[in-house]
């Protein structure tokens, strides 16, 4: 199956005084049409900028290299006016930080109807799609239409903005830590309604640190560490049996596991060691792990981990 | 004992006024290890800062080792204050931008005048605080926008157990944070717990992370009235708590949980 999303080789580093924060190395990702990808790592380990990279909303004190496709079209070398039309009708994204992401001093109904409009829906239209939208996630427009984004608790603003991405009916969702600082009930609604999506057929890339959430979830998981892809393959299979010690770690660490924390610290993206990154940390670290970074190699069936010990397989 | 008694808070008035926490009734025991969840809006944060000595209920009696507290904030007294510390969920609004982090982690003795005056006796504590919660002299020497969330948290926890807390109050530590994170905070806190009797209060809206670490667990919003719950291995509790994090929408919402 051809790809909607084809992600190669993407570098992205931002330039700053402290030096060149490498936020992204050669991430290569790709989603097929209706496929659910889930992308996962701590804070820091350059989630949020993949997602950014791909609608292009990075600022200009950056360095992009390697491609970004979408059907086809080079994501990179839009236009302003195609990329306007790119987002929201064909990729959308639900931001990171909803209080953040919305308008405070206008009134939500208004902000609504105005993302609605911009993916060229009429007025009508739009008020009766958001209205469906809404109510699937139990939210009346009328009760939101009159209120700031303040009034509304962090579960409820979450709602709007996954309202938001949803309006135009998107071939992919791009959704950023949509559950952090959702509780448990919010989340499995938050969980449905991601799956709703995907069932709908558009593609999915959920960028998130919850592992629970992506367990229930399922699709193909993508695991980054430090700037790089260390692990991708079947979501299941992750759980089953990571192949990258990085993963393996932290399943550990989930507390209904054992809860053990990974020694020490992420390096620093701006000074990450031209070896493998999880060596420092890694309990079956060897020689060649601090000599070279690793490839992603086979590891099991549809799975690669960036790990010297599938290399000799 | 950190005991709250039928403690209500409300917000506002009019039309407008919430009633955040209603009728109220906690316990937490020294050495105990007490899960409080409950979906957002409940008045988890309400009722943390209310037991943490932070925010004076509207009607209820917080007490502190059979001490009553008074007043709260500033001016309760100093020594009450640091019986029980709270650690905030966001540790970028929790630390002054202006501080480097290792003195964000002494600010509580230096607010209170129990900073060693020696440089290098405070060179010192900083350097063994930043150990015990798995900082780097490097990242102690930097500011709060330089060092990341999770690095920011594990400061933010050095700070509230430098004063030697009898009580902690842990307020989502960890819901932003990657488990490898959550697990080591949660090691910080189970290593001072072998230390010395500490009462942790864990709220969060994770119900596995809650059963999986506490001792027991208690539901701000599903307990009944007027019932006991006898507690396991320290704490007991009562709660109970207005309809608002239940209600979609239809009245005014909770508007003050982030």
């Amino acid at each position: 199956m051809t790809a909607l999303l084809d992600v190669d080789e993407l570098s992205v580093g931002f330039r700053t005084r402290a030096g060149t924060v490498q936020a992204l190395s050669r991430a290569s990702v790709t989603v097929a049409p209706g496929e659910l990808l889930l992308v996962v790592g701590e804070s820091g380990s350059g989630k949020t900028v993949l997602a950014h990279s791909l609608l292009r909303l990075l600022p200009r004190n950056v360095d992009v290299s390697g491609s970004i496709r979408l059907g086809g079209e080079d994501v990179l070398a839009l236009k302003p006016d195609a990329l306007r039309r790119m987002r929201g009708r064909r990729m959308a994204l639900i931001p990171q930080s909803p209080a953040s992401s919305l308008n405070p001093v206008r009134k939500l109904g208004g902000q609504l109807l105005e993302a609605a409009q911009a993916r060229g829906l009429t007025e009508h239209d739009a008020r009766r799609r958001l209205r469906e939208l809404l109510a699937e996630l139990g939210l009346d427009l009328d009760f939101i239409s009159g209120r700031y984004v303040h009034q509304l608790s962090g579960g409820m603003q979450q709602r709007i903005v996954n309202t938001m991405a949803l309006v135009g009916d998107p071939d992919i969702v791009i959704a950023d830590e949509p559950t952090s600082g959702l509780d448990s009930d919010l989340v499995d609604t938050t969980a449905t309604q991601l799956r709703e999506i995907s069932a709908r057929g558009a593609s999915l890339l959920v960028i998130t640190h919850d592992l629970r959430l992506a367990q229930r979830l399922g699709g193909r998981l993508a695991l980054l560490y430090a700037s790089r892809i260390v692990e991708v393959g079947p979501t299941a299979a992750f759980f089953k049996a990571p192949a990258h010690p990085y993963g393996r770690e932290l399943l550990r660490a989930l507390p209904e596991r054992e809860g053990k924390s990974i020694p020490g610290l992420s390096p620093e993206l701006t000074a990450l060691p031209d070896h493998c990154a999880f060596a420092d940390r890694c309990p079956d670290r060897f020689d060649r792990c601090t000599e070279a970074v690793p490839d992603l190699y086979p590891a099991a069936d549809g799975v690669l981990a960036r790990c010297f010990a599938h290399a000799e397989r | 004992m950190l005991s709250a008694d039928a403690v209500t808070k409300t917000f506002g008035s009019g039309a407008g006024r919430v009633i955040a926490v209603e009728h109220v009734t906690l316990q937490l025991r020294a050495g105990a290890r007490l899960g409080l969840v409950g979906p957002s809006g409940s008045g988890k944060s309400t009722l943390a800062q209310i037991m943490a000595l932070l925010l004076a209920p509207d009607d209820g009696v917080v007490s502190v080792d059979g001490t009553r507290v008074a007043v709260c904030g500033v001016r309760c007294d100093r020594e009450l204050r640091h019986r029980v510390q709270l650690v905030w969920q966001s540790p970028r609004m929790a630390v002054d931008p202006r501080l480097r982090v290792g003195d964000a982690i002494v600010e509580p003795l230096a607010a209170s005048g129990l900073l060693p005056a020696g440089r290098a006796e405070r060179r010192a504590l900083i350097a063994a605080w930043a150990a015990r919660v798995g900082l780097t002299q490097d990242l102690v020497e930097r500011f709060p926008h330089e060092v990341s969330e999770g690095q920011l948290q594990r400061a933010c926890l050095a700070r509230a157990l430098i004063v030697n807390p009898r009580y902690l109050i842990c307020d989502e530590l960890s819901s932003m944070l990657d488990v490898s994170t959550q697990a080591a905070l949660l090691e910080v806190i189970a290593a001072a717990q072998d230390e010395r009797e500490l009462g942790v209060m864990l709220i969060t809206h994770d119900r596995t992370l809650a059963s999986a670490w506490c001792e027991q667990t208690v539901d701000i919003s599903d307990l009944p009235a007027d019932r006991d719950i006898t507690a396991v291995s320290g704490a007991s509790a009562t709660a109970r708590s207005g309809a608002l994090g239940r209600q979609v929408c239809g009245r005014p919402q909770r508007s003050m949980q982030p």
